[in-house]
C-alpha cells in the first residue's frame, strides 16, 4: 500500500528525513516511535502530501506522491489522517464534521451521509454528541470525533499522528481503546505514531524506530520490545518504558 | 481590568460644568456676535411636506437625501464586501501575480485621499461604464414605463439611476480595499491545522474556502467588519462631489436656498448619527452569539 524508496527531505539546510525505505503491506498495522524531532511526523505527512519530500520515490496505494502531483486529491481520498490537535472544524457540530468530506468528496446524499456518520459515532462510543460543537466536547471525545471523520471517509489507509500526545493522561486510555478497536476489527492498513508502547504491542504487526530522521530498526513487536538489535533503540526503550 | 465607577466623583461635576460652560459660550458667540437668526420652524417641513394634489405627505429635500444615502450605503456595501472577499482571497492566493494585483490595487487605493480616488474612479470609470452599457438610455426607459413602482422602491427616482450607479460602484471600490484587508486578517488566522484536516478529508481548494476557511475568518472579522461598514456610510458623504443626490448633497442644496446653515448642517448631522449609531448598536447585538460560540 505505501512504497518509500531513498526519501529525503530537507527543511532549508536541515536534513529531516535521511534515505527512508519503508514499505507497508495491505492490512498491515505499523507503529513508527523514535524522540521528538526524529522525523516521524515529517514521514507520516509525506504519506498524503502534506509535505513533499524532496528526492527518493513514494507510491501510496498505487499513486506516485510528488509536489504539485495532480493525483493528490485522489489519494487524499484513500488516506485518512488524524491529528495531534485534532484539527475538527470549530464552526461545524460533531455531524457536520463527520458528514462534509462524504458530502461535499464523495459526493453522498445528506441522509446517507449522516446514517452513515452516526454509525461511526456509536463505534468510537460517542453517539449522543452529534448535535454538540468541538468546543464542548473533551480533549478524548475531540480526537474521537476526528478518527470517526476520517472512517466516514472509508479510506483505505488511516494515519495517526501522535493522536494522543495532546491529551490529558485519563482521556489517553479512551482513544487508545477506540484504536485498538479499529486495529482487532480489521482489513485496515494503518501507519501510527506513538509514544504509546503497551498499544504497539498489543496491535503492530511492525515496528519502526526513528532517529534524526533516519530509520534504524524495523523489526515485529516481540523482537522489538524484548530484543532490539540497535544501542540507541535500546536507549530510547529504556527511557519511555521505566515508568 | 480597572473597575468601573458607577457614581459621579465631584470632579466629574467639575468636568461636566467646564463643559457646558463651553457650550453655552459658543452658544453665546453664535447668538451674540455672528447675530444668527434660529429658524428651526422651517426644518421639519424639509423633511416631509405636505403635497396639495396628491393630498398625502411626501418626502422632501432632506428625507430624500437620507433615503438615497441608506440605499447607497446599503448597495455599496454588499458590492464592498463581495469585492472585499475576492480581494482577501487573492491576497492569501499561491499565485504570485495574483498576490501582486490584490497588493497594488490595496496600495493604491490606501494611499491616496478619498476624494481624489473617487474623482478618478468616477470621471475614468463610472461615466465610460454608464455610456458603454447606455445605462443612461436604459434607466430612462424604465422611468417612462407605468408600473416602475418595484424600480422606483428599490433605486429611487429612476432618471437619477446612471449617478446612483456610479456613486454606488465609486463607494463600494474604494471600501473594498479595507474589507479585503480585514478578509485577509481574517483568512490568516484561521490555523493551518484546519486546512490540513480540510486537504487530509481530500477536499477541493474552493470547497476548502467556502466550507472551512471562509466561515471562520468571517465570523472573527465582524466587529472590524460593522466598523468598515458604519465608515462606508460616513464616507457616502464624499460622493456628493460627483452629484449622487445623497443626504450631504442635499443638505448643501437646501443650506443654498434658505440660509439655514446652522439647522440643516445639525439636522443632517443627526440624521447620519442615528444610522450608523443605531447599526453599532445593531452590531454589538449581533456580536455576542458569535463569541460565546466559540
Amino acid at each position: 500500500m505505501i512504497e518509500a524508496s531513498n526519501l529525503d527531505k530537507f527543511y532549508g539546510k536541515f536534513q529531516a528525513l535521511k534515505n527512508i525505505n519503508f514499505s507497508v503491506a495491505q492490512g498491515e498495522r505499523v507503529v513508527i516511535c523514535g524522540p521528538s524531532g526524529s522525523g516521524k511526523s515529517t514521514l507520516i505527512r509525506c504519506f498524503n502530501g502534506l509535505e513533499n519530500h524532496n528526492a527518493g520515490k513514494l507510491v501510496v496505494d498505487g499513486i506516485e506522491v510528488y509536489e504539485g502531483s495532480r493525483d493528490i486529491r485522489k489519494l487524499r481520498q484513500e488516506v485518512g489522517m488524524v491529528f495531534q490537535q485534532f484539527n475538527l472544524f470549530p464552526h461545524l457540530t460533531v455531524l457536520e464534521n463527520l458528514t462534509i468530506g462524504p458530502i461535499r468528496v464523495r459526493k453522498k446524499s445528506q441522509q446517507e451521509a449522516e446514517a452513515n456518520a452516526r454509525t461511526y459515532l456509536e463505534r468510537v462510543h460517542i453517539p449522543e454528541q452529534a448535535d454538540k460543537y468541538p468546543s464542548q466536547l473533551s480533549g478524548g471525545q475531540q480526537q474521537r470525533v476526528a478518527i470517526a471523520r476520517s472512517l466516514c471517509m472509508e479510506t483505505r489507509i488511516m494515519l495517526f499522528d501522535e493522536p494522543t500526545s495532546a491529551l490529558d493522561p485519563e482521556m489517553i486510555n479512551e482513544v487508545l481503546e477506540v484504536m485498538v478497536d479499529l486495529a482487532e476489527g480489521g482489513g485496515m492498513t494503518m501507519v501510527c505514531v506513538t509514544h504509546e508502547m503497551g498499544f504497539a504491542r498489543k496491535v503492530a504487526d511492525k515496528m519502526v524506530f526513528m532517529d534524526e530522521g533516519e530509520i534504524i530498526e524495523t523489526a515485529p513487536p516481540e523482537r522489538f520490545f524484548t530484543a532490539p538489535e540497535t544501542e540507541r533503540c535500546q536507549e530510547f526503550l529504556q527511557q519511555i518504558l521505566v515508568h | 481590568m480597572q473597575s468601573r465607577t458607577k457614581k459621579l466623583h465631584w470632579l466629574d461635576y467639575v468636568l461636566l460644568a467646564i463643559v457646558l460652560a463651553v457650550v453655552a459660550f459658543i452658544w453665546y458667540r453664535i447668538e451674540g456676535t455672528l447675530n444668527y437668526k434660529w429658524r428651526w420652524e422651517i426644518i421639519p417641513n424639509y423633511i416631509v411636506r405636505w403635497h396639495p394634489e396628491k393630498q398625502t405627505w411626501v418626502a422632501n429635500l432632506l428625507l430624500q437625501g437620507l433615503i438615497t444615502t441608506i440605499r447607497i450605503s446599503i448597495y455599496a456595501s454588499i458590492l464592498a464586501l463581495i469585492l472585499g472577499i475576492a480581494l482577501g482571497v487573492a491576497r492569501c492566493s499561491k499565485n504570485l501575480a495574483v498576490r501582486m494585483l490584490a497588493r497594488t490595487y490595496l496600495e493604491v487605493l490606501r494611499n491616496i485621499p478619498p476624494v481624489v480616488v473617487i474623482f478618478i474612479f468616477f470621471f475614468f470609470l463610472s461615466e465610460q461604464l454608464i455610456t458603454a452599457f447606455n445605462i443612461e438610455g436604459w434607466a430612462r426607459s424604465i422611468a417612462r414605463q407605468e408600473d416602475n413602482g418595484m424600480w422606483e422602491f428599490f433605486f429611487g427616482d429612476m432618471r437619477r439611476f446612471p449617478s446612483l450607479i456610479s456613486g454606488v460602484v465609486v463607494l463600494a471600490l474604494f471600501e473594498s480595499a479595507f474589507v479585503g484587508e480585514i478578509v485577509r486578517a481574517g483568512i490568516q488566522s484561521v490555523g493551518k491545522g484546519q486546512i490540513e484536516a480540510a486537504q487530509s478529508i481530500g477536499m477541493s481548494k474552493p470547497d476548502q474556502l467556502r466550507f472551512i476557511v471562509l466561515p471562520q475568518a468571517l465570523k472573527k472579522v465582524v466587529p472590524p467588519m460593522a466598523n468598515q461598514f458604519i465608515s462606508l456610510i460616513k464616507d457616502s458623504s464624499i460622493i456628493s462631489l460627483i452629484s449622487v443626490q445623497e443626504l450631504t448633497f442635499k443638505a448643501v442644496e437646501l443650506v443654498a436656498s434658505t440660509r439655514a446653515i446652522f439647522e440643516t448642517w445639525i439636522t443632517t448631522a443627526l440624521f447620519y448619527f442615528l444610522i450608523c449609531f443605531s447599526l453599532s448598536l445593531l452590531f454589538r447585538k449581533l456580536e455576542k452569539p458569535s463569541v460565546t460560540n466559540n
